[in-house]
């Protein structure tokens, strides 16, 4: 349907409006000055700066550590939360599993990361833990907002699942528990890599929540650049915006190429 | 089908009254909130037959088929397969075994897995499924595909897998849903008489569920016909066709010319109906179970009519009955037989086919004439429902 | 459903073990797998909401927690339930929250239409992309979204603020400066940009599976391009106008960031007032209480709408 040259312009300039300040990060990143918007030469001297800075570094290993481990609990509570809700027809609770689980997908940042807070801080007069917080409660905190969205992703994909492949597999023989792990788990495999992507990079970009709920010595990497950028622009911060869409880049650019090379699959 | 009816002929257990069923399905009702997709059921079924399910969309054929499966739990009524009471019992536990109507084959193994995943759940020795695969491969003449994935397989092809798989186990009792609904006619024509000669070779106790009424006639050594949730009829196909029980079996199986009399006269050897909608009475030549006066109907095949240009000679029977004046309007020439839609005076139509025995028949019946319907008196049923 | 508990035909010559064990205890298959994420979210989810609650009703202290219990024992062993409803009041009383919670909800408004204006015409170009094109297209919608969304907006401040890119690249021609950094249109702008994915995404999938028969068919009976997009394409995209809208705008209601960032202090956002009476003031009943009006106001009949939308779909 062609509607002439409007449309691809106004994708063009869309994607202009996308890319524009992310092409500037990288582009100012290699700056030779300090002033973030004026081009002075090239100079890599920014990244040497990152790579030396123990503070970045140090919240960088503790935001993927975090991440890793909140993206697994996510991941396994959130298919366990996906099967009983799709697969099982009725139980008691089951409209206020399936409220609750989606609540952190409509409740502001700032509401979970207070409400969590709270709840840390009541535990720990009530039994003494957790005694103080830090990673571990960033951790727990991370792990029920991710698994909202975990939870969505498989969902979704269990919604598809053809159900008569899991009758197949019990005629034959094989238990519920059996037929999960054979059948059901295999097929849904590529969901759950995205399901624990998702929940990883929301993690990792998380600042609000980790803001609540940290404690002292245990800044993620969101908070320590979000502390340096308060006061304003810093090219060190360039450079590490740089690295990471570097990175992401790399990331989606083989996960799509290998999506293209695979061959169609037939009938689910 | 020669040899099926050989066989079929020999015993035909469900005619023998002290032979035992293989499958008691007593009083079964199965409700989705308020309907009730099974209504009432209640069939039997013997060892080593091949009966089919036979129903429009609706009629509740796959909702009877997944409850004997054990995928769905019954709201009322029990389910007893070789003696032993199904109700408790899950779907992995149960000697049945099913074949998918989309085939559900697991996309992500091979086919020599999809076959052996059954045996694996049995925790068979590894050289016994070995040899069981081989063995399956063989018998749906798949050899050299078990490395294959099912995407990379022909819709025929997996069809066979899926059989294959489900034989594997060796049920007693094996259910098929609608197992030819996906190929094409050919196909389904070749894989029909395969079909046939594995049930009647393997000796297992076939469930076919099926919306096409020329395969389940093909098939089956019974055939349950079902409507809105409940058992029509249920018998051998002949019984089906020939001695349909009500309007609806008459008009589901083949088709008929159905016509709406009122009984005058109702002796012990005969009956004679009065239609005005055919426009001439009806003369049986046998006692009827109905009362004078009483309206029911009657039909009869198309083939079962005989079209003549001048009036057939008496046949004996008192009156002008079973015998009529049409007027073909339209003729279909189908290669091995042709359809005449003969318009009656009353107005109504009357559907006769006529095989087409001789070769470029030079005194065939053409377009717009004017003929002559006869029939036999024990040619159409009288049909009180 | 299928009956998971049974009596054995056959003896079975293994039992998965720890399923053995648990039903034993009358823990049936089905509940090992709903309770864990069950009793995880009434932990870490159900319980913090009742605690904001709970600390909503008292008042803020110079102490470890800052805040007083509500529930107190007397000398003779009487226990005594304190509320205070003094955050409530203060919350109705003072125009600064209502202010906040309008201006939140406008800022998101405005946001989410600017969103949709430029968030359309990129989701259907991509999704009438030839085959392979539409793919690659989409990985570059998806990608700016899987880098750090702190790192965009802060991309944002180097282009928005004075003597930054724009207005420099301005400046070469001789226009003076605009300010468009710390007012409620970097704001917007923040908004757009950080959210834009979640509008694109869903439109795409629901423009992607239009059928271009319908497009066909109205040109055939004699509409103009444009007519078939008011007549045909919008009204049929409206779901997926519905979706994007609403994953648009309803995060960004309760935002924090980017008005910190790119807004103005007067930017009055909800979000940020609930941080900085935690935070800066050390008031966390105050917050609580501007948490739950928050959740009242405006998740609840969120949720409400979500169920209705689930249930008119149909979910599995």
């Amino acid at each position: 349907m062609r509607r002439g040259l409007f449309l691809p312009i106004a994708a063009a300039l869309g994607f202009i409006f996308l890319y524009a300040p992310i092409v500037s990060l990288v582009i100012f990143s290699f700056n030779q000055n300090r002033l973030v918007t004026v081009w002075g030469g090239f100079s890599t001297r920014w990244y040497a700066q990152l790579f030396s800075d123990p503070k970045i570094l140090n919240a960088a290993i503790l935001s993927l550590r975090i991440a890793a481990v909140s993206a697994t609990i996510a991941l396994v509570l959130g298919t366990l939360c996906a099967v009983a809700l799709t697969r099982f027809r009725r139980f008691r609770f089951k409209t206020l599993l399936g409220g609750l689980i989606s609540a952190p997908l409509v409740m502001p940042d700032v509401i979970t990361g207070l409400s969590l807070l709270l709840l840390f801080v009541t535990m720990q007069s009530l039994f003494g833990w957790p005694a103080g917080r830090g990673e571990l409660t960033i951790i727990l905190a991370h792990a029920t907002f991710c698994m909202a969205y975990a939870t969505v992703v498989i969902r979704s994909r269990l919604g598809e699942l053809d159900l008569s492949l899991e009758e197949a597999a019990q005629d034959l023989g094989a238990t519920p528990a059996r037929v999960f792990f054979d059948i059901t788990l295999p097929i849904i495999a590529p969901a759950l890599a995205s399901g624990w992507l998702l929940s990883f990079t929301l993690s990792l970009d998380d600042l609000v929540i980790a803001s609540f709920v940290s404690g002292p010595g245990s800044s993620t990497l969101p908070m320590v650049i979000f502390s340096k950028i308060k006061l304003g622009v810093s090219p060190d911060v360039n450079a590490l915006a740089s690295v990471i869409i570097g990175v992401v880049a790399l990331g989606v650019g083989i996960a799509t190429l290998l999506q293209l090379r695979r061959p169609k699959v037939g009938p689910r | 089908m020669s040899k099926k009816s050989q066989i079929a002929a020999d015993t035909r257990p469900w005619r023998d009254p002290a032979a035992r069923p293989f499958v008691r399905i007593r009083n079964v009702t199965k409700k989705f909130g308020n309907v009730a997709a099974v209504n009432d059921v209640s069939l039997d079924i013997f060892k080593g037959e091949l009966f089919c399910l036979l129903g429009g969309s609706g009629s509740g054929k796959s909702t009877l088929l997944r409850m004997l499966a054990g995928f769905e739990q019954l709201t009322a009524g029990g389910i007893e397969i070789d003696g032993q009471d199904m109700a408790a019992v899950p779907p992995y536990r149960r000697p049945v075994n099913m074949m998918f109507q989309s085939y559900a084959l697991f996309p992500h193994m091979t086919v020599w897995n999809n076959i052996a995943y059954g045996l694996r759940r049995d925790r068979l020795p590894k050289h016994e499924i070995a040899e069981r695969v081989a063995e399956l491969l063989k018998l749906v003449k798949l050899e050299g595909y078990e490395a294959r994935k099912p995407d990379q397989l022909s819709g025929g092809q997996r069809q066979r897998v899926a059989l294959a798989r489900s034989l594997a186990k060796r049920p007693k009792l094996l259910l098929l849903d609608e197992p030819l609904g996906a190929l094409d006619k050919k196909l389904r024509e070749e894989t029909q008489f395969e079909l046939v000669k594995i049930q009647e070779t393997l000796g297992v106790t076939f469930i076919v569920v099926t919306h096409d009424q020329e395969e389940a006639m093909s098939l089956a050594t019974r055939i349950g016909v079902m409507n809105q949730g409940e058992i029509a009829m249920v018998g051998e196909p002949t019984d089906i066709y020939e001695f349909p029980n009500s309007r609806f079996v008459a008009n589901f199986i083949g088709s008929a010319n159905m016509f709406e009399g009122v009984v005058v006269e109702d002796e012990s050897d005969h009956v004679r109906i009065r239609s005005s909608e055919l426009g001439t009475d009806i003369y049986v030549g046998h006692g009827v179970d109905c009362s004078p006066d009483q309206t029911l109907w009657w039909s009869i095949r198309p083939e079962k009519i005989r079209l003549t240009r001048d009036r057939p000679p008496p046949t004996g029977v008192p009156g002008d009955a079973n015998v009529l004046k049409g007027f073909v309007e339209d003729i279909a020439y189908l290669g091995d037989m042709t359809v005449y839609q003969v318009k009656l005076e009353s107005g109504r139509y009357m559907r006769v086919t006529k095989a087409n025995s001789l070769r470029g028949d030079p005194d065939a019946i053409r377009w717009d004439e004017a003929v002559w319907a006869s029939w036999d008196g024990s040619a159409g049923s009288v049909l009180t429902s | 459903m299928t009956a998971e508990v049974a009596a054995p035909t056959a003896p079975t010559r293994r039992r998965f073990g720890i399923t053995h064990w648990l039903a034993k205890m009358g823990i049936t298959g089905r509940w090992v797998v709903i309770l864990p994420p069950a009793l995880w979210l009434t932990v870490f989810l159900l319980i913090p909401l009742a605690v904001v609650f709970k600390i909503s009703f008292s008042e803020a202290v110079v102490a470890q927690p800052p805040y007083l219990p509500l529930i107190t024992f007397g000398e003779n062993g009487e226990v005594q339930l304190t509320l205070h409803l003094s955050n409530y009041l203060f919350l109705g009383e003072d125009s600064l929250y209502i202010a906040a919670y309008l201006n939140s909800i406008k800022i998101a408004l405005v946001s989410t239409v600017m969103a949709l204006l430029i968030g359309y015409p990129i989701a259907y170009f991509v999704a009438r992309a030839p085959g392979r094109w539409r793919n690659i297209l989409l990985m570059l919608v998806i990608l700016p979204f899987w880098s750090s969304f702190l790192l965009r907006v802060y991309a944002w401040i180097g282009f928005l603020k004075n003597n930054g890119v724009i207005n420099n690249f301005l400046g070469a021609f001789g226009i003076p400066q605009i300010t468009m950094l710390y007012t409620d249109f970097g704001v917007y702008v923040g908004i757009v940009y950080t959210y834009l994915p979640f509008m694109i995404l869903p439109l795409y999938t629901n423009l992607v599976k239009l059928d271009t028969a319908l497009l066909e068919a109205s040109a055939d009976l004699g509409g103009r391009p444009f007519r078939t997009f008011l007549s045909i394409t919008l009204p049929l995209s409206f779901p997926g106008i519905v979706a994007g809208s609403m994953l648009v705008f309803i995060p960004s209601i309760g935002e924090y960031v980017i008005p910190t960032l790119l807004g103005s202090p007067s930017t009055l956002m909800i979000g940020r007032v609930l941080w900085d009476e935690f935070f800066s003031n050390r008031n966390w009943p105050l917050a609580a209480s501007v948490a739950v009006a928050m959740l009242v106001v405006v998740v609840g009949p969120l949720m409400l709408l979500q169920r209705a939308q689930n249930a008119v779909s149909g979910d599995s």
